[in-house]
This record gives structure tokens, sequence and C-alpha cells, in this order.
């Protein structure tokens, strides 16, 4: 394996495959070898599929050699999320209660990337149904952050950031409810996008919370995240809140520059108790932007305290209703009581759910229980629109606004599992974009001094992701910062 | 308090989840430590807000009534914890 194996860009790989200098089975061959490699040590994955990969990467060389590429992922290894169905192979969701689920279908998603020609080498690590900030509450045990593996990777799409930090795969999907793909991007030192909520199909997607759920890429760059967003992207007939709109040519986006761009930096996100290195590589990037032309303007929203509860209350409570499926009958593991339908419910989802997901289901029901549906619920949507209002307002003269991730980099495994409400103030500056519905991006703008990457988050106004890409673009074009790989295995900081 | 012991227990049965009684403890000093954070909420003014439920306005989808999916008997029960010929098999809900 040479070095020019472990680093390709996705863009890279594709135009040496159509060369003809590259085969698609050298290059999965590649990927699968990493991550055997790197299992003990990352456990990006929970399942890897070596034999359909092989397989389709002896399809994908058929084709290439054949000079009829399917689409402008042929041949390119691509890691799915553990919570996106597969037909045939595993889906877990990182949870007990599934383990052993193999779904009868693709997600849209997933056919997508096929129709496009790339590779499915395996489905990652994640917290038990998308529920976490650290990776720490999969079943199968953590995912660890190829930066200095006695930190995390962050959540919930840690082994999707993982595998793709570390070259396991050149892409990635992962799924962002509260910043579940920012997150671990900005902690793994990769690009992650969140796209607008109804832009990406979620037909097949293993629901957490439906308002706010949204499927996105991780790459390595901006450009390779640019290619993967116009795959996944557009309308199907099978996901009524997915958007009949067309789905622009994403890299066509990437040339306009920064000059001219208006960019609004919220005063409410820089914050007492940041990491002073993230203000300080975060002012550094907006100053890069500014000294690329970008006009830049501090602004005000002013809800952004709220946003933490208002989230916990709205996915916890439609995460108790997207849970209640799993009941031991239709799929999944099942535990029989004292031979009561009752007792094999409550029994079936005691065994089969870990400790957050039984919080967040219990904090749900109460949300959701008589007597406190208006105190918790609907006055969670009520503080959503004041949240929603506070975005539309600065977007009226801003085209893009520009924050830090997360206010940390990455922290220790076992740090924060004692405290979940320290855990959920992990997205403290991601969640309102969710509640919001809009397109943001973490790409990496720094390193602090413990040597963990720092996240720039970019976030655009609904459907304005070629905004938010020619932004990242422009900056990233002018940096080198993407460019920064982990230390080889065995490092620790 | 914001919730108790009792209310734990309630909202277990409802959410259809066994806890044992080290659960039900934890599960309570939990839930009240969040739902204390979560009072900020209240002290906002949103008497003249309207509540939202997502952020798209979307008009209800319509299509011709015509059969897409595919029946496959094995297929969707292979997955099944238990099943009885082409049913899924449950425990007793009628004396």
């Amino acid at each position: 394996m040479t070095a020019a194996f472990d680093q390709p860009t996705i863009t890279d790989a594709a135009r040496r495959l159509r060369a003809g200098e590259l085969s698609a089975t050298e290059l999965t061959r590649a990927a699968l070898a990493r991550a055997a490699a790197r299992a003990a040590d990352l456990h990006a994955f929970i399942t890897v599929a070596e034999e359909a990969a092989l397989r389709d990467a002896a399809a994908s060389d058929a084709r290439l050699r054949a000079g009829k590429p399917a689409g402008a992922l042929e041949g390119i290894p691509i890691a799915i999320k553990d919570v996106i169905a597969t037909a045939g192979i595993r889906t877990t969701a990182g949870s007990r209660i599934l383990a052993d689920f193999v779904p009868p279908y693709d997600a849209t998603v997933t056919a997508r990337l096929r129709a496009a020609g790339a590779v499915i080498v395996g489905k990652t690590n994640c917290d038990e149904f998308a529920m976490g900030s650290s990776n720490e509450n999969s079943a199968f045990g953590p995912a660890r952050n190829p930066w200095d593996v006695t930190r995390v990777p962050g959540g919930s799409s840690g082994g999707s950031a993982v595998a793709v930090a570390a070259s396991l795969a050149l892409g990635s999907l992962g799924t962002d409810t509260g910043g579940s793909i920012r997150l671990p991007a900005s902690y793994c030192g990769v690009v992650g996008m969140k796209p607008t909520y109804g832009r990406v199909s979620r037909y097949g997607v293993i629901a957490y919370a439906s308002s706010l759920d949204q499927v996105g890429p991780f790459a390595r760059d901006v450009t390779d995240c640019a290619l993967l967003l116009g795959v996944l992207a557009g309308h199907d007939a099978r996901d009524s809140t997915s958007v009949e709109r067309a789905v622009p040519d994403y890299g066509d986006a990437l040339a306009g520059g920064a000059k001219g761009l208006r960019i609004a930096i919220p005063g409410e996100y820089f914050v007492e108790g940041m990491e002073p290195d993230v203000e300080r590589a975060v002012q550094s990037a907006v100053e890069t932007l500014g000294g690329l032309g970008a006009q830049i303007g501090s602004v005000s929203l002013p809800h952004t305290e709220y946003a933490v509860s208002a989230y916990y209350v709205v996915a916890t409570a439609e995460a108790s209703s997207n849970l209640a499926r799993y009941d031991g009958v239709r799929y999944g593991s099942r535990v029989d009581g004292d031979g009561t339908l009752l007792e094999m419910y409550r029994r079936t989802r005691a065994a089969g759910f870990g400790d957050e997901v039984k919080r967040r289901i219990m904090l749900g029901t109460y949300a959701l229980s008589a007597g406190y549906y208006d105190a918790y619920y609907l006055k969670a949507q009520r503080v959503r629109t004041l949240i929603l209002n506070d975005f539309a307002r600065v977007f009226q003269d801003a085209d893009v606004i520009v924050t830090p991730t997360a206010p940390t980099t990455a922290f220790r495994l076992g740090e924060k599992v004692a405290d979940p409400l320290q855990m959920y103030l992990s997205d403290i500056f991601t969640i309102s974009v969710n509640l919001a519905g809009l397109p943001a991006i973490s790409l990496p703008c720094g390193i602090d001094a413990a040597g963990l990457p720092i996240g720039l988050q970019i976030i655009g106004p609904p459907f304005g992701e070629e905004l938010v890409l020619r932004a990242a673009r422009a900056y990233e074009a002018a940096t080198d910062w993407h460019t920064r790989r982990p230390p080889a295995p065995g490092g620790s900081r | 308090m914001k919730i108790s012991r009792d209310e734990i227990r309630h909202v277990a049965l409802l959410a259809r989840l066994a806890l044992d009684p080290a659960e039900e403890e934890a599960m309570t000093a939990t839930l009240d430590a969040i739902l204390t954070y979560m009072e900020k909420l209240g002290a906002l003014d949103t008497s003249a807000v309207e509540p939202t439920a997502h952020m798209l306005e979307l008009p209800a989808a319509w299509r011709e009534d015509r059969v897409t999916n595919v029946s496959d008997t094995d297929a969707l029960l292979a997955n099944a914890p238990a099943r009885d010929g082409d049913f899924f098999r449950v425990p007793k809900i009628i004396e």
C-alpha cells in the first residue's frame, strides 16, 4: 500500500480511476486493510462488508474498463452510518435491540450511492439510535478519535468521521439531529455537512427525531463534500418531507470566492468557558475571510441560550414516539416476561435499550404526558419559532453565519458520561441549526495546544447550501488545515 | 424536586420500560436535573408566539392510488423474533 493510496480525495481517486491509473479493487482493498488494521484502536465500524465491497468494486472495475462509469462515485469506497438501511448488510443503530437486524431494502441515500457507483465498505459506529455527542452510547463500545485515542471522536456519527479522518473510506454518510455530523467532523478534523431539512430523503433512515433528522456527508475537503451532497440531494416520493426542488450543481458553487459575501458573526456564540484556542482559531478564520473580500458584521441571535432546552424537549418527545416501534414483535430482540403482552414489551425494551436511550424515552414521554404537554412540548415549539425568527432576521442582511462548531476540542473518553447535562451542552453551537432546519457545514480551521483539530461552522439560509459551500471553499483554498492528518497508529497526545 | 419517584414509575409504565429500583433512583435524579435546567424556558413570554412543528411549509403530497410495494412475506418476516407460518407471533392478548 503506497502513501498515495492512503490519502487520495474522492476527486483525485475518481480521476485516477477513470484514467486507469488505479482500480476500484485496489482502492477498496486498501480501505479494507486500513479498517482491519485500525479496528482495535479506532473501532470505527460496527460491520465491515468486505465480501460485498469487493464484489461491488469488481463490478465498478468492469464498468470503468468498458468506459461506462455508473456515476460520480464509480469505484469510490464509502462508509455508511449504522442508522441507515443497507439491504443485506446488518444495520444495528448502535443498539442491542437491533443487533441482528438485516434490512430487506436500501434507504434512498444508500440506493443513490450505489447508483452513482460507490462501493459500500461497511457500517460505522455511532451512539445508540444517534443519541449522544461522544459515540460512547454505542452498545458495541465507543469509536475513538484518531488524533488521540484517549479522546472521543464526537457523536453521534463518530465512526463516520473517524473513517474519513483515518482514511478507512474516502467519504461517509452520517445523520445530524442536533449536531451529530458537525460535532464529530470538528473533533476529527474533517468536513461534515448537514443539509437543509427536506433536502435529502430520509426513507430507510432509522428515525430519532423526525422534525430535526437529516442525512449528510463527511469528506476530506469541501470539494468532495459538494460532490457527495449532489449525489444525495433531491426529492423522493417515498419521503413526504423531502422537497420537490431542483438540485443545483454544487461543484459550480465552489468557485464563487469570498469577495462580496456578507458574513454575520453572532455574539452569543463566543461564550464564557470556551477554549481560548478555539476562540482564537475562529477569530482568525473570520479575519481570513475578511481579507478575502467578505464583509464581516456582528449580529445577535438572542434566543440561543434557550436552544438546548427546546431541543431536548422536542427531540426526546419525538424519540419517545419513534422508538415505540421497538416492541419485540416485527423486528429486533424480544424478552418474554410472565406471558403477558405488557411484560413482554417492558422487558424487551428494558433489555434492548441502553441508559441514554431510556433516559430520552422517559424525558420525552414525560414531556408529552397528560398535564405537562403545554408546559414542555408546546412551550418548546413556541421557543422554536423564536429561534427560527432570530435566524430569519439575520439572513435578511447576511449570506452566511460563521461560528465555532463547538466550544472545545475533543474531550476524553469517560469525561462526561456521568453528567448527561454536560454532555448535552457539547451541542450548544449546533443545535439551533436543527431547530431552524438550516444547512450548515463544519470544516477544519486550526489545531489547539493539545494537538486536536478545531472546527469552523458556516450556517446558511434555507436551501442555501451553495452559499455555505462557496464560503467554506473560499476559506479552505486560502488555508491548509484540511491537509493536516492525524498521527500514525498508536499515537496519543 | 421537579419529578418524583412515583412519577418516574408512572412514566416508565407509559413508555413500556421495566426499570429496576436502582434505575428508578438514578432516573429520578437525572431527569430532575435536566428538568430543572429546562425551567429557563418558562422565563420566556411566548403567549403571542405560534408553535413551530418543523420549518417546511409543505402541501400534502398526492399520488395515484396504485400499489407500488412488492409483497414478500418471507423478507418481511425474516427479522421477526417469533414467527408462526405467515404471521408474527405474540403473547396471548385475549382471555
